[in-house]
């Protein structure tokens, strides 16, 4: 009896110590990236290269969904509204939510599942397939090679794709409320520009994308880089990655509107 | 993948991440309504400010004139104090009547500037005389019931 709760007590401090043995590896490398990204600027190409893979294979799902969330936006906002009479409010209730919250968010979501996830994957099989080791042999860094443009690459692309986001909703909720049900186009942009803050709401939601920008790459090339190098590993940090980015942008989102949104 | 079709799809990306946030702050922000445009400072001192809040607009006949850009408690008058930045195109009278209005019934709150007769304009840093504060829906309400009792008396 004794026994088993010396043995669950000796459990739970193992994994606190493991947990923050972790945190500080994370911290290390995060570090030792910032350090070493001297080269991604100095040869830019790897990062362009980077960009591509990140950044421009992401449009599609970032165009169309929000497109999507949009027009269900304004769908649903209109059904509300129009039972006070407000239905021109609808332009201000797409773009506030949009910009402010859903804007960044959920572009940061889908950016950790569709580049956070093959940044890990990649760097993950390239260290079980000895790749990372073999630069290491012939003097190139890997860190500097490999996992820096990566990560740079993440956090340029994060802030426009969750703007071109925003910018596609806004356009969605358009074609929804304007073109489809017959909200007055004029006053749908008007009380929209009278109501958005260029200072509160759109860089404040643009400063979100950046701090989501820089977690999610920089979890998604710790957990690459991290990883057992294993099949099972690398499948492992994959979803580790989508998992935990996803909790630290949900996370941070909150702290971040605690932040900016305090005295409005 | 060529480099150049590389560079090609890269900078079309960015092209279309700057210009969408472009189209955020002009299209769906307010950012050409912001300062560009010369303006000067007025003052209005105001009993009750409601529900005013800093950067609600100043208004004219329905057309915005400028933006409020301070309020402060005076503890010499025990009043509120309301710092306005108006548009330089637009010179107001002297004796321009200042109210606090509501747009709509439950509308956001703004001012109202009623223009005078009085031939001097207004000046940087001028102090409105004439103001008229919101209108706080528990004082009518009270007013109200006030009137209605005394009204009952009389008979």
């Amino acid at each position: 009896m004794f026994k088993h709760l010396a043995a669950s007590i000796r459990g739970v401090g193992h994994r606190t110590i493991e947990g923050i043995w972790q945190l500080g590896h994370a911290t290390r490398f995060f570090l030792l990236v910032l350090l070493k990204s001297g080269t991604s600027f100095r040869r830019f190409g790897l990062v362009i290269r980077e960009l591509y893979y990140v950044g421009v294979l992401s449009l599609i799902i970032i165009v169309v969904s929000g497109l999507f969330v949009g027009m269900v936006l304004g769908l649903q906002g209109y059904e509300t509204l129009q039972k006070y009479g407000s239905e021109s409010a609808v332009g201000t209730l797409v773009a506030l939510s949009l910009v402010r919250e859903l804007g960044p968010v959920v572009a940061a979501l889908l950016f950790a599942s569709r580049a956070g996830s093959a940044i890990t994957a990649e760097i993950g099989l390239m260290k079980a397939t000895e790749q990372l080791a073999a630069m290491g042999m012939m003097a190139v860094d890997p860190v500097a090679r490999v996992v820096a443009p990566r990560f740079w690459a993440g956090v340029i692309s994060m802030p426009f794709l969750a703007a071109i986001f925003s910018v596609m909703g806004v356009l969605g909720g358009y074609l929804v409320a304007v073109v489809f049900i017959g909200v007055d186009a004029g006053s749908f942009w008007s009380q929209m520009q009278s109501n958005v803050d260029f200072r509160i709401d759109i860089l404040n939601g643009f400063i979100k994308s950046c701090f989501f920008g820089v977690a999610v790459t920089a979890i998604a090339v710790f957990e690459g880089y991290d990883s057992p190098p294993t099949a099972e590993g690398v499948s492992g940090a994959t979803t580790r990655t989508v998992v935990t980015s996803s909790l630290v942008i949900l996370g941070l989102d909150f702290i971040l509107t605690a932040f900016m949104f305090r005295g409005i | 993948m060529q480099r150049r079709t590389l560079d090609f799809w890269v900078g079309l990306f960015v092209i279309t991440g700057i210009a969408a946030l472009m189209f955020l702050s002009l299209k769906v922000g307010n950012l050409n309504t912001y300062g560009i445009t010369e303006s000067y400072v007025i003052k209005g001192n105001f009993d009750n400010i409601g529900g005013l809040k800093v950067r609600a607009p100043v208004k004219s006949s329905g057309v915005v004139v400028g933006r409020v850009a301070d309020i402060q408690f005076s503890t010499r008058t025990y009043d509120a104090i309301v710092t306005m930045n108006i548009d330089s195109r637009y010179q107001f009278p002297k004796d321009t009547f200042a109210s606090i209005l509501t747009a709509g019934l439950l509308g956001e709150q703004y001012i109202g500037l009623a223009a005078g007769g009085d031939e001097v304009m207004l000046k940087e840093g001028d102090t409105i005389m004439k103001t008229n504060s919101a209108m706080v829906l528990e004082e009518m309400i009270g007013r109200f019931l006030f009137d209605k009792a005394s009204e009952d008396n009389d008979f």
